[in-house]
């Protein structure tokens, strides 16, 4: 057994909240609204570095969305933030009419996202914003798998003309064990680990998760491919399909519901060119609860033993059939 | 600054003239808003003949007034004084709502020229406005800011979130203007969702109220002049207006909210139109000394 690598630890809050100052020294345009969750959310230390350009606009959410809209059209790029809940769930019209139709750079950058903001509960663990952005024309959606990419997405989506949404948790993160310096781009997924019987496609903090059961299914002679796709709009089609085409099946992760997230836009494009034994791994269908993150995590079905069974199950073939002699290295 | 006669009439002139382009337009579409059209039209006249700073040919202008319709269903108004200014023909209205054509039946920003915010989801306008007013301001132009809101609209809580941010950022760049005529899509106002005393909730709110008639083009000058002056918040004219203005079987009717005239009703209306033109010319004539 390999030495476990030491991984770096890193909250990407802070990734986002560094990459916003840099953005903002280089940008006099840039600027930042929160919903007085500033502290939370990171931006805070942004608008003490640049008090006109930071507005903090209190408990109103769907107003500070149409305020991000009109400083758009009047030559800002603003970068708009609070919990994911929030985000998409107070502002959704907003963001529908006068963001997305007018087809305006406005950066939703929504922290908190997913089950494992743990002790608030269901009303913050915010597991459909995913869908509810891949659902509007013209809105990139992007869930960075560590505080490196957040930076990256961040920095990536100053430049995009129009509408853009970044979503992270609220946990620390370690960072995934690639080489530097990071390659990052949007509408592209990275295959992390090769593989032939199966392959794993996290979107967010859910690839580590994907990388642990490809470890635990080694042991089992089943070699899982893993990719990272952080980029859920727009999904890199042709990493699906290849992976349709060159592996048994696919699982995907996400800590989302498994509506309307990364496994419906993997499903979709499967189930369109080459359809594919597919399994959904997220929250199924169901609100959170309050509770410690890594408990939740196990009760909804999140981890990487859960993600390892689906793929086991995928690679045994369907009910009923043989078991499919072992794996070629 | 006083407006003298010449003026005004020039802005009664212009208002008929739009008046005859909203039915014109609103039948031949097939659909949309008359009445409330109607209601705002000696609004947006003042604004875009007497007020804004703009400029049809360059609608990217930097310096200029930006004006956002909330109300965005009353956008036939707002159509035909964008048009009647040179922003694009005036042909154009008789294609509003039809596929294919840069007139939606909202406005859309970014499709008609001279429109800067998306409309038709009520309350989102005054936002907007926030946001280009502290854009504005952070570049240091002279721009002002205008957003003109419905009184139905006012029911919705984006409003009065806007209000609140609008005062407290000390937007003495933005101007709203509030097209009271009492009527929304399934009652009077005070009826379904009462909002008075709306003068009130908006000084409450750290705005600056001014009332005027609506249909003064006078009293709406004078008072978006005096707007300028007010230091440290924003202010709103509470313009009390009547739904359907200018037709007499529209005005205070609920049901002319969003249908379009027939043919003959359309016959009908320019019958009123060209009687009240005479009767405009007349009238002014008689007030100059003009030999008739």
């Amino acid at each position: 057994m390999t030495e476990p690598k030491k991984l770096l630890i890193r909250n990407p809050r802070d990734a986002y909240s560094q990459a916003l100052i840099q953005l903002g020294q280089e940008n006099p345009n840039v600027v930042v609204l929160d919903a007085d969750l500033a502290l939370s959310t990171k931006t805070k230390r942004f608008g003490t570095l640049f008090p006109d350009r930071f507005f903090d606009m209190g408990i109103q959410e769907a107003n500070m969305m149409g305020v991000a809209a009109g400083l758009a059209c009047a030559g800002k790029i603003p970068y708009v933030s609070t919990f994911a809940a929030f985000a998409t769930g107070m502002t959704y019209n907003v963001i529908r009419q006068s963001i997305c139709y007018a087809d305006l750079r406005v950066k939703i950058v929504a922290t908190h996202g997913g089950i494992s903001v743990g002790g608030d509960g269901a009303t913050h663990q915010m597991l459909e914003d995913i869908g509810l952005m891949r659902a509007l024309p013209g809105m990139t959606v992007v869930a960075p798998v560590d505080s490196t990419e957040m930076e990256h997405a961040v920095k990536a989506v100053a430049a995009a003309q129009g509408p853009c949404y970044i979503r992270c948790g609220r946990a620390d993160v370690p960072e995934l064990p690639v080489e530097e310096p990071r390659r990052f781009e949007l509408g592209k997924a990275q295959v992390f680990r090769p593989g032939t019987d199966v392959t794993l496609i996290g979107t967010g903090t859910m690839v580590f998760e994907c990388i642990e059961a490809a470890e635990r299914l080694d042991e089992e002679r089943i070699d899982a491919r893993v990719v990272s796709m952080p980029t859920v709009k727009p999904l890199d089609v042709a990493t699906v399909i290849a992976a349709a085409r060159e592996t048994k099946g696919i699982v995907t992760a996400e800590e989302h519901s498994v509506v309307n997230g990364l496994g419906s836009a993997v499903a979709e494009v499967l189930a369109e060119n080459h359809p594919t034994r597919l399994a959904r791994i997220g929250a199924q269908d169901t609100f959170g609860e309050s509770g410690d993150p890594a408990i939740l995590m196990q009760k909804y079905g999140l981890t990487a033993a859960d993600i390892a069974a689906r793929a086991r199950a995928i690679v045994a073939g369907p009910p009923g059939a043989k078991r499919v002699p072992e794996a070629k290295r | 600054m006083p407006y003298d006669d010449a003026v005004i009439h020039e802005l009664e002139v212009k208002s008929l003239a739009a008046r005859r382009l909203i039915i014109d337009a609103v039948h031949h579409a097939g659909s949309g808003h008359p009445g409330g059209s109607l209601s705002v039209i000696d609004i947006l006249v003042s604004l875009y003949f007497a007020h804004l700073h703009h400029d049809p040919r360059n609608p990217d202008w930097e310096m200029r007034d930006r004006l956002i319709l909330s109300k965005g269903h009353s956008c036939p108004a707002q159509y035909a004084c964008l048009a009647m200014s040179g922003y694009f023909p005036i042909a154009d209205l008789k294609t509003l709502r039809k596929a294919g054509s840069h007139l939606q039946g909202h406005p859309a920003r970014g499709k008609t020229p001279g429109v800067e915010f998306n409309g038709g989801s009520e309350a989102q306008g005054l936002s907007g406005a926030v946001g280009m007013a502290l854009a504005i301001r952070l570049d240091k132009r002279p721009g002002r800011v205008f957003c003109v809101l419905g009184d139905g609209e006012c029911q919705e809580g984006q409003v009065w979130e806007a209000a609140m941010a609008a005062a407290h950022y000390k937007l003495e760049n933005v101007t709203a203007i509030l097209d009271r005529n009492g009527l929304e899509t399934d009652g009077p106002t005070e009826e379904i969702m009462a909002i008075e005393p709306i003068a009130d909730k908006w000084r409450a709110f750290g705005w600056h109220v001014i009332e005027v008639d609506g249909h003064s083009h006078r009293q709406i000058l004078e008072a978006l002049d005096a707007a300028k002056e007010i230091r440290g918040r924003p202010t709103i004219l509470i313009a009390k207006t009547v739904k359907g203005k200018g037709v007499s079987f529209m005005e205070g009717s609920l049901s002319w909210h969003g249908k379009a005239p027939s043919e003959g009703e359309v016959v009908k209306a320019t019958t009123e139109f060209d009687l009240y033109e005479k009767r405009l010319r007349q009238s002014y004539e008689e007030k100059v000394g003009v030999r008739p």
